[in-house]
């Protein structure tokens, strides 16, 4: 085949999309979900999986956000519940109640956990130049936790950074 | 093209380490005129030279070629087999070891040792004459960017011989190579082709003359036909100032006197050329598997049968699978039977895979025993004691991570064997035993689980001295009786050692409960048994894996834990007569002669639990590091094999709890630490005794009617 | 495809030969001593043997030898792999029937040139 033509088929950034996903390449994909009423959303390329929400089997003398493990396909998965984590709204646990299951991969080891939250709402794109900073005042959420705000409608989300989230070890100091 | 090699550093350094053992253990049994052991170190030691020198690990290539030099002479019968000559050997096993190590690790290695050990061999090289070659380590493509661009025009005549082509070699070929170097012309001599019916396929007739226009050296050209040089007449002229030189005759001569002084000479030279060789690339060299190593997980070799079997299982359960499926797709109550046959064979797919797959990380105990033939040969040199080591049951299979954890733990048994067992020759003889002491070192399964036997013939405890020094140390009182097995445990006990005075060999500071404790840690436990005057035997028991452990399924509340097996003395319902509760709050439970002090799992865990009342309870009596406590549950379900899993993946290590399992209906279930827990409960009554006042009975122990 | 016989008994020496071989698009059978080789050999066509000489069972020298009585393997480029690069070792190569040899260190581009001399 000639050369050309095989360059030609190659894809060009920005200028592509498939079955509805857009592909931007200068933005990032976000996950949005609720805690109470409030919005939150973290990076789509870290969400391994959306679960329900099914009892874990406790961990002895841990906190009380962090509800225990569950089983993924033969991994041990520890449930943290963000709602308590955070203070926001009631830990209550019903039929939209669900787990999103985050996987981060750090320099020497991958660590998978799950957060209960409310609901899941929606998938977000973002460009870099909308994310705000967040606030340094107030609030229930640590700022270590927090990437940015974003403005979507009359709305406004917070990006959550994955890898706070994931460092069990400092969930525990607060 | 270029091909990187840097991933199969791990594999030379995992075969050398193997070649390292092969060339220890034979030296150990080596004997006058044993051809076939000696050849076999050589070529241990040979292969080690060519990998290393493969990944440009100049250090070992170096070092090993004084080995194999020496190794060489032994071979050819140049040289006698010396005991001392064996002893410098086996120091340079362990410099080679060091060495590699120093790779693997990616560290600095003791040179000085090397330096003098190296020293050495050059010096029992040198005593009998012989003269050391040195490495040739060539970079090819150093000499070839050597040679100058001055353009040359080469007459060369090519004779061969007619039976060239019967060693493989084809004529055509060495002008492809020469047409590499440069322009070349090809005139073919047919004058010596008989006639056709006087042809002999299998012969080569024709001669050439070639003409090649080039840059490349005289040498360049002649190597192109180094394999054939013996075979053919070969004339190379050079135009401009014709220069002749026949080859033919020269190379075969120069054969012919080639002593060792022209070798070495010739040789020296190329290390010169070696160590011109640039850094960096060297550097490269050795950097690239460095980087590696950090992420080497370790690997397991694995026989090709057991991977057949483990793919022949696959099979019969996918079959099993499809069966099953099949008979799901529309089932009735009259196909009960066909369910419950595919079930059951689905279960003994099942049991067979998982055994399949754990040997597949079992090894041979022989791994773990191997070091011990040169430690005994050692430590019998120092102590002037003679010992025989006999080893038994070396196949007997054990995991690889149990494996690479006993070790040090058998190193010292067999170092306390040789120390405080074996007795000197002169006692040895006055008693009437053989000079030459023994030790035996013996492994074999027992059920689910490994025996490692560690005996000698020596002197045995001296239960007195024992039972003296533990007084001494205020671990017994005078009153105790004590069967002699309790008195021979009191030397697992921390800062015990009978040892009149500190040997050189076992008294490191690290005494027998160390050795109590590391087995301890793996799940084991260890037994001496003792007669005066005939010796000792120490028996040490392990799992024989730590993937999967056999647990009893417990319920607290609505959660359910695992005890190991191996950690449990008794279950038993509490009689009421047999509780005590002392110093306000602690339960005591009389089980036998013992108090067993009463843990409630609820407590310690601060969960709900069906009963608070001990009486309600079961009991389930456990033991670890000499501990026995009673743990409190509501309820005792199966017994059955778990796999253990890790919680450090994604959480982190909890208190009392080892690891977490996964049932047989998906849930995650939590395997308890039994000596973990002991040190929580400890700690937990240490605090409440420090808080006294605000402590309210945390155990009612009152009568329920 | 060009088939070709590596037989040493390092199994890194082996598959880095190995390796190399068919990075370059040759085609490899291994054996890991010179009786392996021979049976190997026996059941199978080859365009050319790498051999190390120093082996268990069967050295390198003696499978040359019986390599050449064989019909199939009489034309066929024998390579010797050996650090020994004293003249004897080479001479005895020859005289066993060998083709050439490679002087260990062992690497990968000289092994890929000189093959080129041996095979077409």
């Amino acid at each position: 085949m000639d050369i050309q033509m095989l360059a030609d088929e190659v894809p060009v950034e920005g200028e592509y999309s498939l079955e509805g996903i857009d592909f931007i390449t200068s933005g990032e994909q976000y996950l949005t979900f609720l805690l109470a009423d409030e919005q939150y959303a973290v990076d789509i390329l870290c969400v391994e999986e959306i679960r329900s929400w099914e009892n874990p089997t406790r961990i002895p003398n841990s906190p009380g956000y962090i509800k225990g493990v569950i089983n993924m396909r033969g991994i041990i998965v520890p449930i943290v519940d963000l709602r308590m984590k955070f203070n926001i709204g009631e830990a209550n646990y019903c039929e939209t109640t669900v787990v999103i299951v985050l996987t981060v991969e750090t320099e020497n080891k991958t660590r998978t956990i799950g957060f209960v939250v409310d609901a899941v709402s929606d998938v977000l794109n973002v460009e870099v130049n909308e994310i705000k900073p967040a606030p340094a005042f107030g609030g229930c959420v640590p700022q270590n936790y927090l990437d940015g705000l974003v403005n979507v409608g009359e709305n406004v989300v917070t990006l959550l950074n994955v890898n706070t989230l994931q460092e069990i070890e400092k969930h525990q100091l607060i | 093209m270029s091909v990187d090699l840097s991933q199969f550093i791990p594999s030379f350094l995992e075969e050398s380490f193997e070649g390292l053992e092969l060339m220890e253990s034979s030296l150990l049994n080596l004997e006058q005129g044993d051809d076939e052991t000696i050849n076999s170190i050589f070529r241990a030691a040979h292969s080690i030279k060519g990998g290393a020198g493969t990944f440009g690990f100049n250090h070992v290539t170096e070092f090993t070629h004084l080995v194999e030099t020496l190794l060489d002479e032994m071979r050819d019968g140049r040289r006698n087999i010396d005991p001392d000559d064996v002893e410098l050997l086996l120091e340079s096993v362990d410099c080679m070891r060091l060495l590699i190590e120093a790779i693997r690790d990616e560290s600095e290695c003791n040179s000085e040792k090397i330096a003098e050990n190296s020293r050495l061999l050059r010096q029992t090289l040198a005593s009998s004459g012989s003269v050391i070659s040195e490495v040739v380590t060539i970079n090819v493509d150093e000499l070839a960017t050597e040679n100058n661009n001055d353009m040359t025009t080469w007459q060369i005549k090519f004779i061969p011989e007619h039976h060239l082509v019967q060693t493989g070699n084809d004529p055509l070929l060495l002008f492809n190579a020469l047409a590499d170097l440069g322009e070349i012309t090809v005139v073919a001599n047919a004058k010596e082709l008989p006639a056709l019916n006087d042809i002999d396929a299998e012969e080569l007739y024709l001669s050439w003359c070639l003409t090649l226009r080039s840059n490349a050296s005289e040498d360049d050209i002649k190597e192109v036909f180094e394999w054939v040089e013996d075979e053919c007449e070969l004339i190379l002229i050079k135009e401009e100032n014709v220069k002749l030189s026949k080859i033919s005759v020269d190379v075969s001569s120069a054969e012919g006197v080639s002593d060792e002084s022209t070798l070495s000479e010739l040789c020296v030279s190329s290390s010169k050329i070696a160590t011109n060789t640039p850094e960096p690339s060297q550097k490269n060299n050795v950097d690239k598997p460095a980087g590696k190593s950090k992420n080497d997980l370790g690997s397991i070799r694995v026989g090709v049968d057991k991977v057949d079997s483990l793919i022949n299982l696959v099979g019969e359960l996918v079959i099993t699978q499809s069966m099953l499926s099949e008979l799901g797709n529309d089932f009735d109550l009259s196909k009960v039977e066909r369910l419950n046959a595919g079930l059951e064979q689905l279960l003994q797919n099942t049991k067979e895979l998982q055994e399949s797959v754990m040997r597949i990380r079992m090894l041979p105990i022989s791994f773990a025993f191997n070091r011990f033939p040169r430690l005994v040969h050692d430590l019998s040199k120092k102590t002037g004691k003679e010992i025989e080591l006999i080893l038994k049951g070396e196949q007997t299979e054990l995991d690889k991570t149990v494996m690479e954890q006993i070790g040090d733990p058998l190193v010292h048994l067999v170092r306390n064997a040789v120390d405080h067992g074996i007795e000197s020759a002169q006692v040895r003889l006055a008693n009437g035993k053989p000079e030459k002491g023994t030790i035996i070192l013996d492994a074999y399964h027992q059920g689910g689980s490994i025996v490692i036997e560690i005996s000698d013939d020596g002197g045995g405890i001296d239960r007195q001295a024992v039972f003296n020094k533990a007084l001494e140390k205020g671990l017994v009182d005078e009153s105790t009786t004590l069967t002699d097995s309790q008195v021979f445990d009191l030397i697992f006990e921390p800062g015990f050692s009978t040892a009149k005075e500190l040997s050189d060999i076992s008294g490191r500071g690290v005494g027998m409960d160390v050795v109590k404790q590391n087995i301890q840690s793996l799940g084991g436990r260890i037994q001496v048994e003792s007669e005066q005057g005939k010796g000792s035997t120490f028996r040490v028991n392990l799992p024989l894996t730590l993937a999967i452990l056999d647990g009893q399924l417990v319920r607290v509340g609505r959660e359910v834990y695992i005890i190991p097996l191996i950690t449990i003395v008794e279950s038993l319902q509490p009689q009421k007569t047999l509780i005590n509760r002392v110093s306000g709050d602690m339960l005591l439970y009389r089980l036998r002669e013992d108090n067993v002090p009463v843990i409630p799992i609820y407590q310690l865990f601060n969960i709900p639990c069906e009963f608070e009342h001990i009486e309600r309870c079961l009991l389930v009596v456990v033991e670890a590091d000499g501990q026995k406590i009673g743990l409190m549950v509501d309820d005792l379900l199966a017994q059955q094999q778990v796999v253990i899993k890790s919680l450090n993946d994604n959480y982190q290590q909890v208190e009392g709890v080892s690891g977490a399992t996964i049932l047989g209906d998906g849930s995650v279930a939590m395997i308890l630490d039994v000596p973990g827990i002991i040190t929580m409960a400890l700690s937990k009554a240490q605090s409440n005794q420090q808080n006294q006042s605000h402590v309210t009975p945390s155990i009612s122990a009152g009568v329920i009617s | 495809m060009i088939q070709v016989l590596v037989v040493d008994d390092s199994n890194s020496i082996r598959d880095m030969v190995s390796f190399t071989l068919k990075s370059a698009g040759y085609e490899t059978v291994e054996a890991k001593d010179g009786q392996d080789g021979l049976n190997k050999a026996q059941n199978g066509t080859f365009d050319l043997v790498i051999s190390d000489v120093n082996m268990p069972i069967m050295d390198g020298i003696t499978l040359c030898q019986e390599l050449r009585k064989l019909p199939t393997f009489k034309f066929t480029p024998i390579l010797m792999l050996t650090t020994e690069s004293s003249g004897d070792m080479k001479m005895r190569g020859k005289a066993a029937g060998a083709t050439g040899w490679l002087v260990k260190p062992f690497n990968p581009e000289k092994l890929l040139a000189t093959i080129k001399r041996v095979v077409r």
